[in-house]
């Protein structure tokens, strides 16, 4: 395979791209702005997609770019939908547990790069011949269509969940049926529009009589 | 650009999302460290592929399950924003303090 015995300018583009990921990756969690944080993790993506396609794996790494674009312009969306936070106008560094976290992720890190760096992985490239796409199409649609056919399944399943829990009603009356917002300081009234609602429970008696 | 270089760039992600997993209070950056880790095992996979699988296209399938898990994370994970939001206005982890509301 070309990318086996690759040139220098491959090297070259995969330190640049490694860098790439990991700093954008750190980043998403070091900016103020949520949506910049999304679009970080979008440019990590990418950054790992194009060394998916330095490896030969085209398919998948263009696959990753198409994913992810939407994934990460859904993310933003809903960023600026939900979150305090989305423009970054106030600094903003909202983290709980933060040293365990770091230690986890050090760990992490450690554990896995020894295993990179000690293990004798078996030294198997990709033979000359193969064409990376074909031999996926065909695995995707020969042997392996079960395992292809039952994640499109599941993707189905996650589509009726995912509807199910966002509507405002579920199959046994409104989906926040009798929950309180908690309040904004402890012990006060709740947050949110309480009184709205008790106002249409009455206009919905008055409907009924 | 050899095994071990890619492994450990897929480390450096991997461990990068787990403290954002860990260490981030809002609902959408806890996912977020999530999908870095999905990241690097996406990486570590197809690396495993070109250098040691001989060319086997299931190590490619298992990269586009792993997408598909992540396309799920990343549903599941914002209808349940939104199903918090709905029931306790809240977009922050420490605002549930039990599974019902």
């Amino acid at each position: 395979m070309e990318s086996m015995n690759h040139g220098l300018g491959v090297d070259i583009a995969f330190l640049l791209l490694a860098a790439l990921a990991v700093v954008t990756g750190w980043r998403v969690f070091r900016t103020d702005s949520m949506v910049r944080a999304s679009f970080f993790l979008l440019v990590s993506f990418i950054a790992v997609g194009v060394i998916m396609i330095l490896l030969a794996a085209e398919y998948l790494g263009v696959a990753m770019f198409f994913m992810m674009a939407v994934e990460m312009t859904v993310m933003a969306l809903f960023m600026v939908m939900f979150m305090m936070n989305p423009a970054g106008l106030n600094p903003m560094n909202m983290v709980h547990q933060e040293r365990i976290a770091i230690g986890a992720g050090v760990a992490g890190f450690l554990v896995l790069g020894a295993m990179a760096l000690l293990a004798a992985f078996p030294d198997q490239p990709v033979p000359a011949g193969l064409e990376p796409v074909r031999s996926l199409g065909n695995e995707m649609l020969g042997d392996s269509m079960l395992i292809f056919e039952s994640a499109g399944l599941v993707l189905l399943t996650t589509m009726i969940g995912v509807v199910v829990l966002s509507s405002h009603r579920g199959r046994y009356g409104a989906a926040a049926e009798g929950s309180m917002p908690p309040g904004l300081e402890p012990g006060s009234d709740p947050a949110g529009k309480p009184e709205e609602d008790e106002e249409g429970e009455h206009h919905h008696h008055h409907h009924h009589h | 650009m050899t095994l071990t270089t890619l492994l450990l760039l897929a480390a450096a992600l991997i461990g990068i999302g787990i403290y954002g997993a860990l260490s981030q209070q809002s609902f959408v950056m806890l996912m977020m460290g999530l999908e870095l880790i999905l990241n690097g095992v996406m990486l570590a996979a197809v690396a495993f592929w070109a250098f040691s699988g001989a060319g086997a296209p299931e190590g490619q399938l298992l990269t586009i399950i792993v997408m598909a898990v992540m396309a799920i994370e990343m549903a599941m994970g914002f209808a349940l924003v939104v199903a918090v939001f709905r029931g306790k206005q809240a977009d922050m982890t420490e605002s549930l303090t039990g599974l019902k509301h």
